[in-house]
């Protein structure tokens, strides 16, 4: 028996298709497959080792989550990694099609896949597997990119208390934020000053107060590994006080700050770091960015785009290279770096992303007990079912996603609206075909501290200029000016959309009912998410819920994207 | 009193003092101003006016003027910028929002080798780019930066 894992795994996607029931722990045993134990067998490499995850959205159980099939990159991004998508990523890696990791990088037969392969992630599942390379990396430090207070009715209903017990638990030794600010200054500065101190140094070099500049958080780490001295430096996301509600973060200035992360690391390389790496938030393409610029990081573990992206991207600059890797969402991957470090210097490097199956990990029992225990006082409130979805509804793609289709019809139906709009959020879990949907699974899509929906009254010129603001922080060509996240996404109207346009030419023929919406007529436009301070209204979720209990059984919805100009033939569109 | 303000200023070498000194209400901008108030410049209505208004025809792009500004601004009513001048004996720097209705927001002058730096806040009605002009024996030199203001929102 010579047949290799990934033409077995094949085999059994086939017959996975074909209609059998498979168990994947026992199939990976069989003999002639790998088993688990082997799939998630990383020799060791190197003395330095980091263990990194990121944006896991506070899914502390095991869940769908479909990768995009529109993510494309504009001006020199366009067909470079991340911006590729299904097969062009596979070729780009090196991948097997149909093999377990084409579907867990790609949204590629996503349904049948996920029957066959399972949930992924899961901090049980999780955890199994960090200890099981810490067992072989002694010393070896975990990463948490942040956006891991948010994301999950839990996380939201204790103010993150879950996660943050949940890191612990977990061993996280530093973190970085982006989404945790939206609970608030003053809860971030109790969890910082209270529960995380002398566990998880949270690091931010890019946090200064709004008046004097003043650092607000550490802005690095030292810890020395196996005799060798390593800096991490911290990079919370530049833009939330712009992205998310300024009023919930008064007193702190962010910004993506290049001349302090060169002094910062130069600092840490005064000090001695033999390995600094930056623990960012800035999403990928500002990482490329940063790494051709800023000079003496030996990598940047990144997140906050999402990507999953299998080997890290080399990036050279003035005075030597800087891997920069993307470690996805939803706790779906594990990011393993090992480095080698010799004479005071790295030499050479191991890297892989491991996709969390949570079939092929067995549960860790404490973090069971504690998922359990904090889920508890909330289990029937989340379990309540509101109707059944007959499609698959997913989140990630530039333009919309089927559940976000659904936030969109739902608003327009209860609020009477001409038009809506729902924000191009990248965190969300997904559903098979036939599933339930369940109150938890709405909260999945929304649970936000500024969760209120609104009408209000917008003209056409008023509609425009929102597309072509929310459209440059996506496509602007210089990636510093981009915001992250996706498109607004749209509901009710049409529109065409040319992203390598220069901003007040990109968004086009805006219609209504198939009419063109004129520049100074009104029009009833639905939303959720407001940035600014006191809106009032209920919670998007309550609209959400409340629509899909009437209609018990939701279609396949027909998403409304624009007509895209000038994407022909983009490695980031299916 | 004025006289004293003057010369602190004019001496002043740290940028944090006069971002203090500023804060904490002991001078106010337009006492720091008033004594050579150049109305023809700060009132000017593009850049082009304004430049004329400083007494500078042309300039020159020079690596040696540092500016540091936000990207996108987090609030366009307070946009903090910082000017770090290396080009020897520079004299006075100036600060431009191109695209307000005043272009000029603030010249400052630098005299017996104080340290040319600064840092102000803008207010910016909409994106545009910062421009920074500095004065050394003569010559007039010049950075740019785009600030971007947006609505916010959608990210994440």
């Amino acid at each position: 028996m010579s047949m290799h894992r990934r033409e077995f795994l094949q085999v059994l996607a086939a017959a996975a298709a074909a209609g059998m029931a498979l168990d994947a722990p026992e199939l990976l045993a069989a003999p002639g497959g790998a088993t688990a134990e082997r799939f998630y067998d990383v020799p060791r490499f190197g003395n330095v080792h980091l263990l990194h995850f990121t944006d896991c959205h506070a899914q502390l159980l095991p869940v769908w989550f479909r990768e995009p099939s529109v993510n494309f990159g504009v001006g020199k991004a366009a067909g470079q990694v991340p911006h590729l998508v299904g097969e062009r990523l596979l070729k780009a890696f090196g991948i097997q099609p149909g093999s377990i990791e084409a579907h867990a990088f790609t949204y590629l037969d996503f349904e049948q896949a996920a029957r066959t392969y399972g949930r992924i992630g899961g901090f049980a599942h999780l955890a199994t597997l960090v200890k099981r390379l810490r067992a072989g990396r002694p010393n070896a430090l975990l990463l948490d990119g942040g956006d891991t207070w948010q994301g999950s009715a839990t996380a939201l209903w204790t103010q993150g208390q879950d996660m943050v017990d949940a890191a612990k638990l977990l061993g996280v030794d530093m973190m970085s934020a982006h989404w945790e600010f939206t609970l608030g200054h003053e809860r971030v500065r109790q969890l910082v000053d209270n529960d995380l101190k002398g566990r998880i140094e949270f690091l931010a070099q890019n946090v200064k107060t709004a008046d004097f500049d003043d650092p607000v958080f550490a802005p690095y780490a030292m810890r020395e590994m196996n005799g060798v001295k390593v800096a991490v430096i911290g990079q919370a996301f530049p833009y939330t006080p712009i992205a998310n509600p300024r009023w919930m973060m008064p007193d702190w200035s962010f910004g993506i700050r290049d001349e302090d992360m060169q002094k910062t690391v130069s600092e840490a390389r005064a000090k001695g770091a033999q390995v600094v790496v930056v623990l960012s938030h800035n999403g990928m393409d500002v990482d490329l960015k940063m790494a051709s610029r800023v000079t003496g990081i030996d990598a940047i573990l990144g997140g906050h785009t999402h990507d999953g992206v299998p080997q890290p991207v080399i990036v050279k600059n003035a005075t030597g290279q800087t891997l920069v890797t993307n470690a996805g969402s939803n706790g779906k991957f594990l990011g393993v770096l090992d480095f080698q470090v010799s004479g005071g210097r790295v030499r050479d490097f191991r890297y892989k992303l491991l996709p969390v199956f949570a079939n092929l990990l067995p549960a860790d029992g404490d973090m069971a007990a504690h998922i359990e225990k904090v889920r508890a006082p909330y289990v029937d409130k989340l379990g309540e079912k509101l109707a059944v979805s007959e499609g698959l509804l997913y989140r990630r793609g530039n333009f919309n996603g089927s559940w976000d289709q659904v936030i969109l019809d739902a608003m327009i139906e209860v609020r009477g609206a001409d038009i809506a709009f729902s924000p191009g959020f990248r965190w969300g879990t997904s559903i098979l075909p036939g599933e339930a949907i369940t109150f938890e699974h709405v909260m999945d899509q929304t649970a936000i501290t500024y969760p209120t929906s609104t009408l209000t009254t917008l003209t056409g010129a008023q509609i425009k200029a929102i597309l072509e603001d929310v459209g440059d922080n996506l496509f602007n060509p210089d990636p510093y000016y981009q915001q992250g996240g996706d498109m607004v996404r749209v509901g009710g109207m049409t529109y065409a959309c040319d992203p390598a346009a220069a901003m007040g030419n990109r968004i086009q023929d805006m219609r209504l009912n198939d009419k063109p919406l004129a520049a100074d007529k009104s029009y009833k436009v639905a939303g959720w998410a407001p940035v600014a301070e006191g809106v009032t209204g209920e919670p998007i979720w309550e609209v959400v819920a409340r629509w899909l209990r009437d209609q018990k059984t939701v279609r396949p919805r027909q998403l409304n994207a624009p007509r895209l100009i000038g994407m022909d033939g983009n490695a980031g569109i299916a | 009193m004025d006289l004293m303000r003057r010369t602190l200023l004019k001496g002043m070498g740290s940028t944090g003092v006069l971002a203090a000194a500023l804060a904490a209400g002991v001078l106010r901008p337009t006492q720091v101003f008033a004594a050579d108030w150049n109305k023809a410049a700060f009132e000017a209505k593009d850049f082009a006016g304004a430049l004329k208004g400083i007494g500078v025809g042309s300039t020159a792009e020079s690596k040696d003027l540092l500016l540091t500004a936000p990207e996108i601004a987090e609030n366009g009513a307070v946009v903090s910028v910082t000017v770090v001048s290396k080009i020897p004996a520079t004299s006075s720097i100036s600060v431009f929002v191109e695209k307000n209705p005043m272009p000029l927001s603030a010249h400052f002058q630098f005299a017996n080798g104080a340290l040319p730096e600064a840092r102000v806040n803008l207010k910016m009605g909409q994106t545009s780019l910062v421009k920074v002009v500095a004065m050394a024996n003569g010559k007039a030199y010049m950075t740019q930066k785009e600030v971007k203001v947006t609505m916010g929102g959608c990210g994440g």
